[in-house]
C-alpha cells in the first residue's frame, strides 16, 4: 500500500486536485454568466424587432462559428491591446466560457421557449397579463424544464473546454497534469489521472441528468 | 358593449375578414356559426386583439382597441376568453390557474384570491379539484377550469372560441351547462360554436359567417327555422 502511495499515480494527485478546483471554478462561474447571456440573447432571438434579433444572431453566429481556442487567445492576448489593460488568466477563462457557452445556451433557450404552445401565451395575454408577465409566470417556467437536459450537456462540454485554457497557462486540471509530467516524465500516469478526474465529474453529472430528465418527464 | 366597424383582417395576401360590422349589447348572447375557414374564430380573436386588426375599428365598452393609446391589457382583463384547446397552465394547479390573474394583475393577496376562487370552482362543479394539476383532468373538466380562470377576473364580456369542439361527446354537456348558467346570470357572451342546439336554445342572436363576411344574422328561431340566405340553408342542411 505504501508502495502504491509512492507511485506517480498518487503523487500527481495534490496538483491535479488543485487544478480541478480551478476547472470547476471556471466552469461554474463561467456557466452562471453564460446562462444569463444565453437567456438574454436567446429571448432576443425571438424578438420581433429586427435590430435586437440581428444583434443576437450576430453574437450567436460569431461565437458558435469560431473555435473556443481562438476565443480564449483573443480575450487574453488580443483584447488587452485594445483595452489598454491586462485581463488575468482566470477572468479571461471565465469570460471565454461565459460568452462561448452563452451562444449555445441562447439557442437552447430560444428552442425551449419557442417549443411552448402558442396557446399558453394567448391564454396569459387574454386574462390581461403583459408580455413580460406572461413570459415570467407562464412561458419561462415551462420552457426552463425543457432546457435542463441540454443545459446539462452544455455543462459537460464547457467543463471539457476549460482544458484548452492550458494554452494561456491557467492552472486548471490539464495544465497541472502537463506541469507534472514536464518535470517527472511520467506522462502516462499523470494523464491517466487527469482523464479519470474529468470522468469523475462528467459521469456522475450524466447519470444525475438522466435521472432529472426522467423525473421531469421531458 | 362590443361594436365592430368595417373590420378587415388579412394574413399576408389572404383576406380572412372582409368588412365585418357587429354590435353586441350588454347581457346579449351572440352565437357565431359557419363553415371552417369562414373567419369566425379570427373575428372572435380580433375582439380582444389576439389578432392584430388590419383595418377597421373594434370598440369594447367604448374603447377603441385599434387606438395605440388604449391599454390593451386593461381591456383584456375585462374580456374573458375560453379556447378550443383550454390552454390551462400545466405547471400550475387548478387553484393557481384561477388565481394567477387576480394576483398578478389586480394585486389581490393570495389568501383572498383563493377565497374568491372557491365559489367559482363550485360554479363549474370542481370544488374537489382545486389542488390537482390540469394533467389529471378530463377535457370537460379542463374547459370548466378555463371558464373559472376567465371568470376570476370578473369580466364584463366572455368570448368562447369553439369551447366544446375538442371534447368527447359525453363531456360536452357539462361545459354547455356552465355556459348556460352564465348566460342566465346576464353575462355578455360571444360564442363561436358548432353546437347548433346550444345556439338555438341559449343564443339571443345567431350570426352565420362565410368567406369572411356576415351572411345573415337573426334570432335563432328565424335562422334555424327559415333562413333567408341560401348559403345559410345549405350550411344548416349539412350540419343539422
Amino acid at each position: 500500500m505504501d508502495a502504491f502511495m509512492e507511485t506517480h499515480y498518487m503523487r500527481v494527485m495534490p496538483f491535479l486536485l488543485e487544478g480541478l478546483m480551478y476547472t470547476l471554478l471556471i466552469t461554474g462561474v463561467g456557466l452562471f454568466f453564460g446562462f444569463i447571456l444565453g437567456a438574454i440573447f436567446g429571448l432576443a432571438r425571438l424578438s420581433k424587432s429586427k435590430i435586437i434579433y440581428g444583434i443576437a444572431t450576430v453574437y450567436v453566429e460569431v461565437l458558435r462559428g469560431t473555435p473556443i481556442l481562438a476565443q480564449i487567445l483573443f480575450i487574453y492576448f488580443g483584447l488587452p491591446d485594445v483595452l489598454g489593460f491586462n485581463i488575468d488568466k482566470i477572468t479571461a477563462s471565465i469570460i471565454a466560457i461565459a460568452v462561448n457557452a452563452g451562444a449555445y445556451i441562447a439557442e437552447i433557450v430560444r428552442g425551449a421557449v419557442y417549443s411552448i404552445d402558442k396557446g399558453q401565451s394567448e391564454a396569459g395575454r387574454s386574462i390581461g397579463l403583459t408580455r413580460g408577465q406572461t413570459m415570467r409566470y407562464i412561458i419561462w417556467p415551462q420552457a426552463f424544464k425543457r432546457m435542463i437536459p441540454p443545459l446539462g450537456n452544455q455543462f459537460v462540454i464547457s467543463l471539457k473546454d476549460t482544458s484548452l485554457f492550458s494554452v494561456i497557462a491557467v492552472g486548471e486540471l490539464t495544465y497541472m497534469g502537463q506541469q507534472y509530467y514536464g518535470l517527472t516524465f511520467a506522462a502516462f500516469e499523470a494523464l491517466t489521472m487527469v482523464c479519470l478526474l474529468y470522468l469523475a465529474i462528467t459521469v456522475p453529472a450524466s447519470i444525475y441528468l438522466r435521472r432529472v430528465e426522467r423525473r421531469l418527464d421531458v | 358593449m362590443i361594436s365592430v366597424r368595417d373590420l378587415h383582417k388579412s394574413f399576408g395576401d389572404n383576406e380572412v375578414l372582409k368588412g365585418i360590422d357587429l354590435e353586441v349589447s350588454a347581457q346579449e348572447v351572440v352565437c357565431v356559426i359557419g363553415p371552417s375557414g369562414s373567419g369566425k374564430s379570427t373575428l372572435l380573436r380580433c375582439l380582444n386583439l389576439l389578432e392584430e386588426v388590419t383595418s377597421g375599428d373594434v370598440f369594447i365598452e367604448g374603447k377603441n382597441l385599434t387606438d395605440p393609446k388604449v391599454d390593451i391589457n386593461e381591456v383584456r382583463s375585462r374580456v374573458g376568453m375560453v379556447f378550443q384547446h383550454f390552454n390551462l397552465f400545466p405547471h400550475m394547479t387548478v387553484l393557481e390557474n384561477i388565481t394567477l390573474g387576480p394576483k398578478k394583475i389586480k394585486g389581490v393577496k393570495k389568501a383572498q384570491a383563493e377565497k374568491e376562487a372557491e365559489p367559482l370552482l363550485a360554479k363549474v362543479g370542481l370544488s374537489d379539484k382545486a389542488n390537482v394539476y390540469p394533467d389529471s383532468l378530463s377535457g370537460g373538466q379542463k374547459q370548466r377550469v378555463a371558464i373559472a380562470r376567465s371568470l376570476a377576473m370578473n369580466p364584463k364580456i366572455m368570448l368562447f372560441d369553439e369551447p366544446t369542439s375538442a371534447l368527447d361527446p359525453e363531456l360536452v354537456g357539462d361545459v354547455l351547462a356552465v355556459m348556460k348558467d352564465l348566460a342566465k346570470e346576464g353575462m355578455t357572451m360571444v360564442v363561436v360554436t358548432h353546437e347548433m342546439g346550444f345556439a338555438r336554445e341559449v343564443g339571443d342572436r345567431v350570426i352565420f359567417m362565410d368567406e369572411g363576411i356576415i351572411m345573415e344574422e337573426n334570432v335563432p328561431a328565424k335562422i334555424f327555422g327559415e333562413p333567408d340566405n341560401p348559403r345559410t340553408r345549405e350550411f344548416l342542411s349539412k350540419v343539422l
